[in-house]
């Protein structure tokens, strides 16, 4: 192969260009139809079908909080009974948790990450398959039991004895075990694709100290999710036998322990809160930057204060355990770490406040969104001070108190977060702006919305109203409170349709939304939106902290991968310089095959033991399949570098659009 | 259904449920402590909103939004001192918070252990508490049900045990809340410092009925207490009238003897609440309804039609028979 430069005209230039951007397009392009849905491995597409099954499951779990609101809008309602309420409560809760937040979160991830680093796809695409497709089937299976009044009904948590053999009859509760399994498979395959991604096919030049911040974000919520989940794993593993096959890890009476489940779950269940809310924490850093037109003040605090979130996260889950009988100078120690957790975001909220200080505001509506972060995720915060104090805790724990302060950090930290994302990233995916106005009204409405039906919790917790309780006696006082929050949840509802709107009517028929709108600084802006199946034609050499910003009129560009394979860079851990050629593997139904040989399993499992020894034979000869399948590509040498007067690299914009 | 409950808390007054309303030391502490987070917590939100909206109306209304990619030096470390002192309060505030939070704490349970003032075992059930009073004194022990009275002034330790699923013991007015665990002991103190009722309610999620079990602790004076308690110590009372010596018959032939205990007749099962003076509780189905004639001719001829999916099935009894058990259990004094 020869590498050597030869001097062409800028006209054989552009038209060598063409060319290769259809091989690449051919190249990178999914099989068409039916058959395409099961084996594309476009981190994009699956990013999407992630996205969108996650937003169906925010709408289904809000419907379900609806309902409760309507129950608890009058004291000694019979809207719902007590069945169906209990039903209802811990489908929401699990949806939220499970089935919305943390898999939209990776799934931002699997879509952003590799355009931000200038990777052509994710490390292990067809992984990516897989995870979505076993995700989509513990949805399914938790909405088709919750459907055929076989829902779970003892909580997202699940507490023992409450959730085993004997208090739970029936195969509620191992529906709800089975489908923690499925979503939290799903979730360690996204969270081993980002740090394979992260680390090892970032654009050189892309340093580890020049990785967007929302970079930084996911990488942590990965290593949190991978040292978390298998807790949970086993919790709901353990769970589930004690319900098939008799065994007694949580059965008091006959050695087992049900404080031992607790620690498993919230071993979880904590570090959870923040691998929920961590990737909105990026999401905020790079709307500020892009609205605040300028770098974000404190770089390396912000990467330290991720980092030590990740850490501390995992030292706190005791405090959901408070009221047990647990030592108290265990106690201690959790409270100190629960308060101490607070420094590291309080860093990064003074540190986006100074930036914004010295910026100059572009006010769109993602910047309205972060804005509401401010105001509701600091009360969330302060909040979760009071909780950590072991003496305060016992009055508010369980109480909706709690419900207030749970949604607080969870709706301010990441669902508004989130919003102002959809509003920032959608113009990427679709190649059209979103109505400002309607994003105003959006904005308004949910903000006013949360408020109403959160803030009053407060008050009712404080007055003495626990959490999960079906209903209240008129004398107790607490009618009004709980008036008021359901009224806020239907204009909360309405602020979500206004968004579902406004999204279907941009995707018609809204402005085009060009190459960078925003003028914003981050690789995936400098492409077109919507991005082409390769990603990047060249894979761009970085030069700064804020990639297209700090980017040189004769910034190089990396030349030489084939066209005509899926191939793309390997680089460095710690410096992104250029290792190798890499081939990625390319459409594949072997992972859906695999995922159905998963779901076959541990739905079979849920009724007999037999199903995992059928379930590994399924799964030994699918995954054998997918091992063996040959990429099959052509393997045409690469293409010669082209020498030419300017450069090849694309032009950048510094100016926002009018929207 | 509309009279659920009615006059639960009205009998005594609103805010027999609520932890801003403390009437006792442990309560009272934890009270202090809520209010000066919450002031602190206030003063912090406040103050940040307003850093916040200074940073917004600095940063608007400037024409040109090419991105600034060199602040000058004098900024730059203008904000880093702001940052940094912002940090240094935060530590500060935390460290208070965490000194008084504990001191609160070790004041809650360092004595624990010369609280012996009264000492009354609680075990859970699914939707209701069993209560035993402990004594040096064989002879004044006994069982409850639901209604815990305590005399005023005196510390009471509560010994939590479940019997089932896991529940939580929770009176805000008096004391913060304690889980009940299957195959574990906790304890707790409280103290009522004036006479009232004070409604406590199960705090863990622990299934069907979670939302009605409650319960009530009724403090009193001294010899209020110790006469309620010598009632308590007896036997039932023998029934009176010809109604209610037919209301005991017809209780001890039916299905109420398999679950419910009334000392001093055969009747000795301890799988339900014990009615040996049920008649002189304020409250039936733990703590949610007044304990009126109407609403134990309702509850013993079908509980589920208040309470679904309690463990007690509908009575099938005629309604001379019906009459009758009611004028029984309301002369359970």
């Amino acid at each position: 192969m020869n590498y050597g430069a030869t001097q062409i005209s800028d006209e054989e230039l552009a038209a060598q260009m063409e060319r290769e951007k259809e091989e690449l397009e051919r190249t990178w392009s999914p099989p068409r139809g039916l058959r395409g849905w099961f084996t594309d491995t476009d981190h994009k597409a699956i990013a999407i079908r992630y996205i969108v099954t996650a937003f169906v499951f925010f709408v289904l779990g809000g419907v379900e909080a609806a309902l409760m609101r309507i129950q608890l809008a009058r004291p000694d309602s019979h809207f719902l009974n007590p069945d169906q309420y209990n039903q209802i409560f811990t489908v929401h809760g699990t949806t939220m948790m499970f089935l919305f937040a943390v898999p939209i979160m990776t799934a931002l991830g699997i879509y952003l990450v590799p355009l931000m680093i200038g990777a052509r796809d994710v490390a292990f695409p067809r992984l990516n398959v897989y995870g979505y497709f076993v995700y989509l089937i513990g949805g399914i299976l938790l909405y088709t039991g919750f459907l055929l009044n076989t829902g779970p009904d003892a909580g997202w948590f699940a507490y023992v004895p409450l959730s085993g053999p004997a208090y739970s009859p029936g195969k509620r509760v191992d529906i709800w075990a089975q489908m923690i399994t499925f979503t939290e498979i799903s979730a360690l395959a996204g969270a081993v694709i980002i740090v394979g991604t992260v680390f090892k096919m970032r654009a050189p030049g892309m340093s580890l100290n020049r990785l967007p911040l929302f970079v930084w974000a996911q990488l942590v919520t990965s290593f949190m999710i991978i040292f978390a989940m298998p807790a949970v794993m086993l919790a709901s593993s353990l769970l589930a036998s004690d319900r098939l096959i008799d065994t007694h890890f949580f059965n008091p009476a006959e050695g087992g322990d049900a404080i031992l489940y607790q620690h498993l779950f919230w071993f979880f269940g904590h570090p959870e809160v923040y691998i929920i809310f961590i990737p909105g924490l990026g999401f905020i850093s790079s709307i500020v930057a892009a609205f605040a037109r300028t770098k974000i003040f404190g770089y390396t605090a912000m990467v330290l204060s991720l980092i030590s979130t990740g850490f501390i996260g995992f030292g706190l889950w005791v405090h959901h355990m408070f009221a047990t009988p647990i030592p108290q100078m265990g106690q201690s120690f959790f409270t100190a770490a629960s308060m101490i957790i607070t420094i590291p975001t309080g860093v990064q909220i003074f540190c986006w406040i100074a930036t914004l200080w010295t910026g100059k505001l572009n006010i769109k509506t993602p910047l309205l969104f972060i804005f509401g972060f401010f105001a509701i995720f600091i009360i969330g915060g302060l909040t979760g001070v009071m909780l950590a104090s072991v003496p305060l805790d016992l009055q508010i724990h369980d109480t909706f108190f709690v419900v207030a302060h749970l949604h607080y950090v969870l709706i301010g930290g990441a669902v508004f977060p989130l919003f102002g994302a959809f509003y920032y990233w959608i113009p990427k995916w679709t190649g059209r702006m979103l109505s400002e106005r309607a994003g105003r009204w959006n904005f308004a409405l949910m903000f006013i919305g949360f408020n109403l039906v959160f803030f009053p919790m407060h008050q009712l917790g404080l007055n003495g109203m626990p959490r999960r309780v079906y209903t209240y006696l008129p004398e107790s006082g607490w009618g009004t409170l709980n008036l008021i929050a359901s009224i806020g949840a239907a204009i909360l509802a309405v602020g979500v349709l206004v968004f579902v709107i406004n999204f279907l009517w941009a995707w018609r028929a809204g402005a085009l939304a060009g190459d960078n709108p925003w003028a914003a600084d981050t690789l995936e802006w400098s492409i077109s939106s919507p991005p082409p199946h390769y990603n990047f034609h060249n894979i761009p050499v970085v030069q700064g902290r804020y990639a297209l910003w700090e980017m040189t009129l004769d910034a190089p560009v990396v030349r030489g991968l084939s066209t005509t394979k899926r191939e793309t860079l390997v680089t460095s851990v710690l410096e992104a310089e250029p290792e190798l050629r890499f081939d990625i593997p390319g459409p594949s139904i072997w992972p859906f095959l695999v995922a159905l040989a998963t779901g076959v399993t541990f739905i079979a499992g849920i009724f007999t033991p037999w199903a995992f020894l059928v379930g590994a034979i399924l799964a030994g000869a699918t995954l054998t399949g997918w091992f063996f399948a040959d990429p099959n590509y052509d393997n045409e040498p690469a293409r010669e570098t082209p020498k030419t007067s300017h450069p090849i690299g694309p032009p950048v914009e510094l100016r926002p659009k009018e929207v | 259904m509309e009279t659920v409950g009615t006059n639960i808390f009205l009998l005594v007054g609103g805010g027999i449920q609520n932890s801003l309303n403390s009437s006792g030391p442990n309560a009272a502490s934890l009270e202090r402590l809520w209010w000066l987070m919450f002031w602190v917590c206030a003063a912090v939100f406040v103050f940040v909103m307003i850093a916040l909206a200074f940073a917004i109306r600095n940063g608007t209304h400037k024409s040109d939004l090419n991105p600034v990619l060199n602040p000058s030096p004098q900024t730059e470390r203008r904000k880093r001192n702001a940052v940094l002192s912002a940090v240094f309060a935060t530590v500060v505030i935390l460290f208070v918070f965490l000194i008084y939070s504990f001191s609160t704490g070790r004041a809650l349970t360092a004595d624990l252990s010369q609280k012996g003032g009264l000492s009354i075992d609680v075990t859970a059930y699914q939707w209701w508490w069993n209560v035993r009073y402990n004594d040096v004194d064989a002879s004044n022990i006994f069982t409850t049900a639901n209604e815990i009275h305590i005399p005023v002034g005196v510390p009471v330790t509560f010994n939590l045990r479940a019997n089932d699923v896991i529940h939580s013991f929770w009176v805000p007015n008096l004391a913060g809340k304690k889980d009940l665990i299957p195959g574990k002991i906790s304890t707790l103190w409280l103290q009522a410092d004036k006479p009232g009722v004070y409604r406590g309610q199960c705090a863990e999620y622990c299934g069907l009925q979670h939302a009605r079990m409650a319960l009530w602790i009724v403090a009193e004076p001294q010899e209020q207490f110790n006469a309620w308690r010598q009632n308590q110590t007896q036997v039932s009372i023998p029934p009176a009238t010809d109604a209610q010596r037919y209301g005991q018959q017809v209780f001890l032939k039916s299905t109420c003897v398999m679950c419910h205990a009334v000392n001093g007749t055969t009747a000795g099962s301890n799988i339900g609440p014990n009615l040996t003076h049920v008649g002189s509780r304020n409250t039936i189905a733990a703590a949610t309804l007044s304990n009126t004639r109407e609403h134990l001719l309702r509850w013993v001829a079908d509980s589920q039609q208040f309470k679904p999916g309690n463990k007690m099935p509908a009575n099938n009894l005629s309604d001379q028979d019906l009459q009758a058990v009611v004028d029984y259990l309301q002369s359970l004094k």
